[in-house]
């Protein structure tokens, strides 16, 4: 075996802090050979992206790090001064990062950036430079090349960005690309597009890769190894195939049990969350850290010692950080048929959107001196309907307009023509102020960002306990009892009444949320992206939560995600939008099956999917979301559809084509014919 | 473009209408003033009534302010009664002093600023950042007037290189040049103390931008990534108010011009202001007035032209 | 597991409760104040100087308007006289003292008045749209594009100058500039996902703009009246050098810079003391401003 580009070898890395130094990674080590895939996977907090900046002896202020060595092709990057790295970092050592927008300076030309690494590294003059820009824009199938060179970064989209950023890591050839979250951020097709794209770089380059992400599903798609990182330590490691299919440590098998794929559905298998949370690094115990959420914790024996990471002996290369490693049950993926509902939205709608459209009028002095921009159509001619007891989910992609959506209905905004009852109440003129309070009682929301969605001012009893006076006339003195009710719905502790929000973790934040959400017992609750900001294993108790309480209450749910899988879990019906209209619309069982709108086909299609078989992504959009001023008179999504027909999809608005009573797509393609060309898929969609 | 210069010429006009008709307003809480001034302390009142009559001071407020703006449509702007002089000469000849004054020292302000405040942002808590921004800090707490003594007393009391005036005449055997060396230096100082702060903040948040960190781990040496990705992003934020340094520059020296007798715009507004010389203050007021848009509109402009993300 | 602690939550009355968290949650950013030493030092100024002038019928040595005439051929310090005397005779030390007292009570009230009246409009400004905005920021920005201290001028020699006036002129001039901060904030601070969970239980304009969105706001508004405060008695001192401050015979600093300056050749002294005096005051306002910033940073 050669000799690997990376070797980590007990790498201790420690950040100081206002209480002392708090060790991030106590003992990491791991290798990478040349032309290999390796995955870092992991929640917010597990370490992952310090990993990726202690290789590039990057930890800023406060990081240090205190043990171990890194070796890269045969040296100690800890021992090389500030000019040997320089010569390391932009050309043996390239990283990509999360949020390419940020990663690209504003105020410099896209070619300047790029041009300027091929100029210190290698020393060519700046037209050999440009020409070695050029090629690799090309080979990052950047369109128009030429013209992008001379382009800043906030004129591109996106997808573009992240391709510049991968191309000015890859113009100086280097051994090892660091990837940190590189799709974290984009759209599920730009995602898919990104991903592909690494794919086949890999393929004809001899690029080693470590890919850091939090999610499962692009791993899969990019890596042959994948390590699992648990607060700073990895619990285990293996090839993509040993980890997804014969996952042994109990915390890989915890994510990927709370995870939503396509295939599960809450009413045959429930989501199980991982129990508690991340403890703080400052608190770090001599055994397991996983111990406390460990459901096969055995007092003592797990708790008393460092856990060596043991190697299976049938599966080479697959190691395991678990004391009962040889102890636990098999493991076997949860997966269900997709089941059949006998509901009907239509029947009794709680809510009945009809025709709505909704119009923004540029605001004057947004951005200073740029043209009066034109307006902006959020929403065009939508119809809905969600049924009491039910649960609605509107997905899609940004901008598509599934949050104007939820802000008519609750009246935050106004609707500019068409019909929204509420309970056969017309709401859709009617601000949010002009409400009655019944009314208001009736709707509520629930919002994505938690850092926002609670004022940093008010403690969480305040909150919730103003939130009672407003929607239920309570009386003060008996408030305390019924926050602390509450409290308990949502599954806190009620001296959690107390703190502040920032005392609280995302998960709590949006527990507080749904329970002063809960407080006027509403009928309707609008939940805007409510878990997208959230880890894998807190969203999972936070989805179990609101379909507990849309159960338990009878109310209405209307949940707007840009996550097929979650849809898929939770929903009865599903709107697909895209550029402010419905492409698709029907019971979940009929949308996620053949006849599909071309765009939820490539929707789903973008998915990652945690199976190691599975190959890429069979449609991948081509070109941007189109801007306000491009969408074509036709179908909205004419411009990137892959079964696009001709000249009548840019020209004339599609039908609505009715399939049954609860299921209907707006295109151009007779729906026999879309399920003709889509059987193939059906097969392939089956065995997911 | 044209948007721009539409909008910022109606606001101008605007802001001049505004104030000349408040400064003409102010007037009007003294009936009789102007008229008393001429005529000195020992007139009787039937004097000081007919002389107000005679200039028409007893018309209504907006027929006289009418009648102003006509005049000064005209180009004339009055006659001076602290100077014995028509106002355009009076203002003239005070603006261009200030003006090289002004020059100067912004010409000193700008590249000063920069350097420290780039300096000191670029490692945000290291021993040279910490030992700027204390400078800056205390620099800027320290009124001119102060800032003027201070140094006053040591190079002209104490070590007697340089005059304590700068009248810009000959006498006292003093070179032009010698007398504008402390104004200069106080204005210099105390300005530079708060650009200096302005620009060390903007620095300090661009040294954390995520493209700084791409810029770095390029491999591209510590002087590439602060002189090409941060000096022009640090520059953003903070051009706007160095553009209005030149504002404070023309009208607000009045305290320096006052510690060194410098024959400046703000000592003339001061006069005039303290005389009730309303003809003077009137013009003086509208000619600030109209340097204080427009430099915001230079700063406007400069802004734009660092920025692409404004100009798309 | 949750019966204890609601228990908990239930026996201890809420207002004991509440003001032990509050006296916690003041000692913690006490404690945070004095781990930065710039804080530390520009609040042992102030406290300094606040104590002196309280103090300064007890411990000045002389009246502060008093002529020693005794004084006059030696001005300078002496043992009867630590700082000397000024031009007529007055105990120096006594007249430093005596005037930190005005300009303690002047600029704080300024500023309180500036801060109070920029709060409103700015929460105004930036909560309401269209034109209520547009006039609001209007108004602010010919106020500021004016030059301060001829404003000041123009308005103090017309009206004559006295504490009330010195302290609505500040108040006008830097209530534009306060709007302006907390404009900016609010437009910010009206998009939380907070504001629009108010909205949806119908509270108030007035509720969401005082309870939702200003408290947010009072970190960089607490650094911006610390500044404000030092700017202030910088201005207080300008007004005084310029001859159209505090009316006199009694004390102003700056007043006393402008009387003596001429003579600085012969008695720096005269000048010097006062021109100590109100530097380390500012001194000591703008460094609490760059600690306390430092500390809002940190959180």
């Amino acid at each position: 075996m050669t000799e690997p580009v990376l070797d980590v070898q007990h790498l201790a890395v420690a950040y100081a802090t206002r209480a002392g130094e708090v060790p991030v990674i106590p003992d990491l080590s791991f290798q990478l050979n040349a032309g290999e895939a390796l995955g870092l996977v992991g929640e917010s907090g597990c370490g992952k992206s310090t990993v990726a900046l202690s290789i590039m002896r990057y930890l800023g202020r406060g990081g240090r790090i205190t043990g171990g060595r890194i070796v890269f092709e045969g040296r100690d990057l800890g021992e090389l001064d500030e000019r040997a790295l320089r010569s390391i970092r932009g050309r043996r050592i390239a990283m990509v990062y999360q949020d390419p927008m940020a990663s690209l300076n504003p105020v410099m030309t896209v070619g300047r950036q790029l041009v300027e690494v091929p100029m210190i590294h290698d020393g060519v003059a700046r037209a050999a430079a440009r020409a070695r820009a050029l090629a690799m824009l090309r080979e990052v199938k950047i369109a128009d090349a030429e013209a992008v060179m001379e382009r800043y970064p906030h004129q591109l989209s996106g997808g573009q960005q992240q391709r510049i950023v991968i191309a000015m890591a890859l113009i100086a050839e280097p051994a090892l690309l660091i990837m940190d979250e590189p799709t974290t951020g984009l759209d599920v097709t730009v995602e898919a597009a990104v991903l592909d794209l690494v794919r086949e770089l890999r393929r004809r380059r001899d690029t080693a890769i470590l890919f850091i992400s939090h999610n499962l599903g692009s791993v899969v798609r990019v890596c042959d190894r994948v390590g699992v990182m648990y607060r700073g330590e990895i619990v285990e490691e293996g090839t993509v195939r040993h980890i997804f299919t014969n996952p042994r440590h109990p915390y890989t098998r915890g994510l990927l049990d709370c995870l939503p794929t396509l295939g599960r559905d809450k009413r045959r298998v429930p989501l199980v969350p991982i129990p508690g949370q991340v403890e703080p690094l400052s608190e770090r115990t001599l055994g397991c850290g996983f111990a406390s959420r460990c459901g096969y914790v055995e007092a003592g024996r797990c708790t008393s010692r460092p856990i060596p990471m043991a190697a299976l002996e049938r599966e080479a290369g697959h190691h395991v950080a678990c004391l009962r490693l040889h102890e636990l049950p098999r493991w076997r993926p949860r997966r269900s048929a997709v089941t059949t509902l006998d509901t009907d939205a239509s029947a009794d709608p709680m809510i009945a959107v009809h025709h709505l459209t909704k119009v923004y009028e540029p605001r004057r002095r947004r951005r200073r001196y740029g043209l009066p921009r034109p307006p902006v159509r959020a929403l065009a001619d939508v119809t809905v309907d969600a049924g009491r007891r039910q649960t609605l989910a509107i997905v899609g992609e940004s901008g598509c307009g599934k949050s104007t959506l939820a802000k008519v209905l609750s009246g935050l905004e106004v609707a500019t023509a068409g019909e929204v009852k509420l309970d056969g109440v017309e709401v859709g003129a009617v601000r949010v102020e002009a409400r009655s309070r019944a009314l208001r009682r009736t709707l509520q929301m629930v919002f994505q960002n938690p850092d926002s969605t609670l004022n940093p001012s008010h403690t969480v009893g305040y909150a919730i306990g103003r939130a009672l006076r407003r929607l239920h006339d309570r009386a003060p003195s008996d408030a305390a009892a019924d926050v602390a009710r509450l409290l308990e719905v949502v599954k806190l502790a009620p001296a959690m009444a107390s703190r502040m929000p920032r005392q609280l973790s995302g998960g709590e934040k949006q527990r507080v949320a749904i329970a002063r959400a809960l407080a006027g017992d509403p009928a309707v609750i609008v939940a805007d992206e409510p878990v997208s900001a959230l880890d894998v294993s807190v969203q999972a108790a936070v989805i179990n939560l609101l379909n507990e309480i849309q159960a338990a209450r009878g109310a209405t749910l209307v949940f707007i995600s840009h996550d097929l899988a979650v849809v898929r879990y939770l929903a009865d019906h599903v709107a697909v939008m895209y550029l402010g209209t419905v492409a698709e619309f029907g019971r979940v069982d009929r949308v996620f099956a053949p006849p599909y709108h071309p765009y939820t086909e490539a929707l789903l299609s973008a998915v990652p999917v945690l199976d190691p078989d599975q190959d890429a992504a069979r449609i991948i959009l081509e070109g941007p979301v189109p801007r306000a001023h491009e969408i074509p008179r036709g179908c909205p999504f004419a411009t990137r559809c892959p079964r696009r027909v001709g000249q009548i999809c840019d020209d004339v608005p599609p039908p609505v084509q009715q399939l049954g009573a609860d299921h209907r797509i707006a295109c151009h393609i007779p729906a026999e014919e879309l399920r003709r060309l889509q059987t193939a898929t059906v097969a392939e969609a089956g065995a997911r | 473009m044209a948007r721009f210069f539409v909008k910022h010429t109606l606001f101008l006009l605007l802001t001049l209408f505004v104030v000349s008709f408040l400064v003409f307003t102010l007037n009007e809480f003294s009936p009789g003033a102007v008229a008393r001034k001429l005529l000195g302390a020992y007139a009787t009142q039937d004097q000081v009534d007919t002389l107000t009559k005679q200039m028409g001071l007893d018309r209504p407020l907006l027929v006289r302010y009418v009648d102003y703006l006509g005049t000064v449509a005209t180009g004339d702007l009055g006659y001076s009664q602290r100077f014995k002089l028509p106002v355009k000469d009076v203002i003239w000849k005070h603006l261009r002093h200030t003006a090289l004054l002004a020059a100067i020292a912004f010409a000193c302000i700008v590249p000063l600023s920069m350097l420290l405040g780039v300096t000191a942002g670029m490692r945000e808590g290291s021993r040279l950042d910490r030992a700027i921004l204390m400078f800056s800090t205390i620099v800027a707490s320290i009124p001119e007037f102060a800032l003027g003594v201070f140094l006053a007393s040591v190079f002209v009391a104490w070590l007697g290189w340089l005059p304590g005036t700068a009248t810009l005449l000959a006498g006292g055997g003093w070179s032009v040049p010698a007398q504008l060396v402390l104004p200069v230096a106080v204005i210099v100082l105390f300005d530079s103390g708060y650009v200096v702060s302005m620009i060390r903040a903007s620095m300090v948040e661009v040294m954390q931008r995520p493209y700084i960190r791409t810029a770095v781990l390029k491999g591209l040496p510590f002087r590439s990534v602060i002189l090409r990705h941060a000096v022009r992003n640090a520059m953003l934020t903070p051009i706007t108010v160095i553009m209005l340094q030149i504002n404070y520059l023309v009208a607000g020296v009045v305290v320096v011009e006052t510690v060194f007798a410098y024959p400046g715009f703000g000592r003339m507004m001061l006069e005039a202001a303290l005389f009730k010389d309303i003809a003077l203050v009137e013009a003086g007021a509208l000619v600030a007035v109209f340097l204080a848009v427009v430099t915001n509109i230079l700063g406007d402009i400069a802004y734009v032209l660092l920025d692409p993300r404004i100009r798309a | 597991m949750s019966t204890p602690a609601t228990a908990e939550v239930l026996s201890a009355s809420p207002p004991a409760a509440a003001r032990v968290r509050a006296r916690a949650r003041w000692r913690r950013r006490l404690d945070a104040l004095l781990a930065s030493t710039p804080a530390t030092v520009g609040l042992a100024i102030v406290l300094a100087w606040v104590v002196l002038g309280i103090l300064a019928p007890v411990v000045a040595p002389y009246p502060p308007n008093a002529n020693d005439l005794g004084a006059l051929a030696r001005p300078t310090p002496s043992t009867a006289h630590w700082l000397g005397t000024d031009q007529l005779g007055r105990d120096l030390l006594s007249r430093i003292l005596w005037g930190a007292r005005p300009v303690l009570v002047i600029a704080p009230l300024a500023v309180l008045g500036a801060a109070a009246l920029g709060s409103l409009l700015g929460l105004s400004a930036g909560y309401h749209g269209r034109w209520i905005s547009l006039v609001i920021t209007r108004a602010c920005d010919i106020v500021l594009s004016f030059p301060v201290i001829i404003l000041y001028m123009i308005i103090l020699a017309h009206f004559g100058s006295s504490a009330w006036n010195i302290i609505g002129v500040l108040t006008l001039t830097k209530a534009p500039i306060i709007a302006r901060i907390v404009r900016g904030m609010t437009l910010d601070l009206r998009e939380r996902e907070y504001v629009a969970a108010a909205k949806m239980r119908g509270e108030s304009a007035l509720y969401i703009m005082f309870v939702e969105i200003l408290p947010n706001a009072r970190g960089p508004l607490l650094v911006d009246m610390c500044l404000r405060t030092g700017y202030n008695i910088v201005i207080i001192g300008v007004l005084g050098f310029l001859g159209i401050g505090l009316p006199p015979p009694d004390p102003d600093w700056g007043g006393m810079v402008k009387d003596t300056y001429g003579m600085m050749t012969v008695w720096p002294h005269m000048s010097l003391f006062p021109c100590a005096a109100i530097s380390s005051l500012v001194v000591g306002f703008n460094l609490l401003a760059v600690g306390l910033r430092e500390i809002g940073l940190r959180d």
